[in-house]
């Protein structure tokens, strides 16, 4: 399946649910959402409390859970239909994926962090259309104002840097949809601002939608649209499962 | 596959100290296993290269392995003795190209002394074409000529022109001197590497002018009591008094030791030591009391120029009468079983004849049991290295949870992460196979000198036989399938944790 790169699907919208339902295993429904559409190119600003359903949300966008009902289009792609496999290929290739913190695996230098998706996905490696993988994560890192650290072991970074090798991760390579979960909650308030700003630019030049989920609501100002969870999720069971 | 590869070597590397330990008890058990191998392959290469070229060896009827080892192997006694006549009557035959006498009964601080002709280093071979070559000097000729192994000049610090004063019996410790003919070194062989490096050798002439001054030489001598009616042991046998040489008193050593065989009207009890007395000695003493003994040809003296009772020699000739065995080449190696045949319904002389490489391997088939033990051993070895192996991975998943869901969220399906730890159990196991021959390499080419000083055995260092490439592709097989046991932990872990580890 080759989602998401025929003429007609690239104007569907980044995100689009219908009649979503997820429960884990026989359990009761932790997300159920008629209808939620996120059009491309926005910064969006997901929020609600814990136990809102947002990392299930998130699991289901990112293609790691599939939906027991209802359709979760990704750029006009529906992920329910898609194997296990075609899943994580899909987003491979589409998706970059920002945690809440200890994004970045240890063994790996810093450039090999950033590297990671376009070294383990020939696909996503397309994308840069014969740009030198070494040049894009290197020119992300000067974006993201840590190109000085790009030699350094991933233990000596602070966590403000860290996040934004993330980012430069989730980045490479230009896709079109980043989820960021939370990735500001180990930052102080002085550098969450500035690493938004950073995080903006970087989508906007990348052409990437940003899904950012978080329960800060003093953030929301700063994004061009805000939806609240609980506003669209209505399942019942959703504060026993999550935390 | 090549950037998992490289992420497996990374991650690897990122826990140096518990991959290094890893590959250590994986690697030390490849080498217990490859060396067992490699060193029972060399084992038996030099084991089977003992003795070359001979097709027949042929001593008085007894025991194949028995023959074997005493003549090739200078382990216990020979199973009896051939009388002088009979060896060379089988030596004109049509068949037998030519024939090297051996005779042994003697020995020098622990070595044996044998006593044989020029044939035997012009003839003689081992391992694929080696020959009996010299160090320094020349075979012995005259009756006062010694030739020492190798081994016998190194450990003695023997070198030519040096006298040496043999003793009597097979056993070291100089029961009896045989000081009343001292020999003088007139060669050291090369090193062989086979049972020859520790043989002394002088000529039948020697040898028996040897026993001839010893009866005449002023020593006391028990007389023994073990009169036997045996032609071929005379009562007046000094070895009687040693009875560590005598077959039939050192069973150990002798595992084709039979009742002796050699005269069948004049049966010895087997419990009669002197019954089968060393055949190296023949016509030791006068034979008067001696019903079969054939009294020794007067022929003119032997010139015995130290001898120190020239009058008493000059009543002996140092012809043999009798030896312990001899060495036969054929014409025609196809006609060598015919031959053995021939021999062993000799009518006039009950005799043995075997082929050595077939009663070499008879030997091997018996020391062969052990080294299943061996290998039971190393195969245990192997598997605590291979399940040291899946401990350290398997204890390390969880920590790894979080580098899991990373490499999720880029796009890793679980079957690459099945992979990422399959790989990193097959590259443990890889270069713990490629250090661990190393390290047999290492060990062989560093012990080699201390292996050869202790057991005799020289191991080549060669390249890995067909046995330890099966043993390294099942080890390293085994390795890649252990990986599978913390992979699929993962798998199953990286499904449910998706993008949110407990961490």
């Amino acid at each position: 399946m080759t989602a998401g790169t025929s003429p007609s699907l690239s104007m569907a919208p980044a995100v689009e649910l219908h009649d979503v339902r997820f429960a884990y295993g026989a359990g009761p429904d932790v997300v159920a959402i008629s209808h939620l559409a996120i059009p491309r190119g926005e910064t969006v600003f997901l929020h609600g409390p814990s136990g809102s359903g947002k990392t299930t949300l998130l699991g289901l966008l990112a293609g790691v859970l599939r939906a027991t009902r209802g359709r979760v289009q990704i750029l006009g792609t529906d992920l329910t239909r898609l194997s296990n496999g075609e899943r994580d290929a899909f987003r491979a290739r589409h998706l970059g994926y920002v945690f809440q913190q200890f994004n970045l695996i240890p063994y790996l230098s810093v450039r090999e962090n950033i590297l990671l998706p376009v070294r383990l996905d020939a696909a996503r490696r397309a994308r840069l259309q014969g740009v030198d993988p070494v040049r894009a994560a290197d020119a992300l890192a000067a974006e993201l104002d840590i190109a000085q650290a790009l030699e350094k072991p991933v233990t000596q970074l602070s966590v403000g840097q860290q996040q934004r090798v993330a980012v430069a991760r989730s980045l490479i390579a230009s896709p079109e949809v980043v989820i960021c979960d939370e990735p500001t909650s180990a930052l102080d308030s002085d550098r969450r601002e500035r690493f938004l700003q950073l995080l903006f630019a970087s989508c906007r030049k990348a052409g990437a939608t940003l899904v950012f989920v978080s329960h800060d609501m003093s953030l929301q100002p700063l994004f061009s649209r805000a939806i609240s969870l609980p506003e669209v999720n209505t399942a019942s069971a959703v504060a026993l499962v999550e935390n | 596959m090549g950037s998992i590869l490289r992420l497996a070597l990374q991650s690897l590397r990122s826990r140096a100290f518990t991959s290094l330990l890893t590959v250590a008890s994986i690697a030390l058990s490849v080498t217990l296993l490859v060396g067992i191998e490699h060193v029972r392959a060399g084992v038996r290469e030099s084991f089977a290269g003992t003795i070359r070229g001979v097709d027949l060896i042929v001593g008085a009827r007894g025991g194949t392995l028995q023959i074997l080892l005493s003549t090739v192997f200078g382990i216990g006694a020979p199973s009896g003795a051939v009388s002088w006549e009979t060896y060379e009557r089988w030596s004109a035959h049509p068949a037998v190209s030519w024939t090297i006498p051996y005779a042994l009964g003697d020995s020098h601080r622990g070595y044996r002394v044998i006593g044989t002709t020029n044939a035997f280093y012009e003839r003689y071979r081992f391992r694929q074409d080696g020959r009996v070559t010299f160090a320094t000097g020349a075979p012995a000729s005259s009756e006062t000529d010694v030739v020492i192994g190798a081994e016998v000049a190194e450990r003695l610090r023997y070198k030519v022109g040096d006298p040496i004063v043999v003793t009597h019996g097979l056993q070291g410790g100089g029961i009896s001197d045989h000081e009343a003919h001292p020999f003088t070194i007139v060669g050291v062989l090369n090193r062989t590497f086979t049972p020859i490096d520790r043989a002394i050798y002088v000529t039948l002439e020697g040898l028996e002018a040897m026993h001839e001054d010893f009866e005449a030489a002023p020593t006391p001598v028990t007389p023994p009591a073990i009169g036997t009616p045996s032609g071929d042991a005379p009562p007046a046998m000094p070895g009687a008094e040693a009875p560590p040489a005598m077959p039939g008193a050192t069973p150990p050593v002798m595992p084709g030791a039979e009742p002796p065989p050699v005269m069948p009207g004049a049966q010895a009890p087997p419990t009669m030591p002197g019954a089968e007395a060393p055949p190296v000695m023949p016509g030791a003493a006068p034979p008067p009391a001696m019903p079969g003994a054939e009294p020794p040809p007067v022929v003119a003296p032997a010139a015995s120029p130290d001898s120190v009772e020239d009058e008493d020699h000059a009543e002996h000739d140092h012809e043999p009468s009798q030896i312990s065995a001899f060495f036969v080449g054929t014409k025609n190696r196809f006609e060598a079983l015919q031959l053995q045949r021939e021999l062993n319904t000799d009518f006039t002389e009950p005799l043995t004849a075997i082929i050595p490489g077939v009663s070499l391997g008879e030997l091997w088939q018996n020391i062969a049991s052990a080294e299943v033990g061996l290998r039971i051993v190393a195969a245990f070895a192997v598997a605590i290295g291979l399940t040291g192996m899946l401990v350290a991975l398997y204890s390390s998943l969880d920590a790894r949870r979080r580098e899991m869901a990373i490499l999720r969220a880029v796009g890793a399906g679980p079957r690459t992460i099945v992979s990422l730890l399959v790989f990193e159990s097959a590259l443990l196991a890889l270069i713990g196979c490629v250090v661990g021959v190393a390290l047999v390499y290492v060990i062989l080419a560093l012990g080699q000198g201390a292996i050869e000083a202790r057991s005799g055995v020289h191991l080549t260092l060669r390249a890995l036989g067909a046995t330890e490439w099966k043993y390294l592709a099942l080890v390293l097989v085994s390795g890649t399938l252990i990986g599978f046991v913390p992979a699929l932990k993962a798998y199953r872990n990286s499904l449910s944790d998706g993008l949110a580890p407990r961490s």
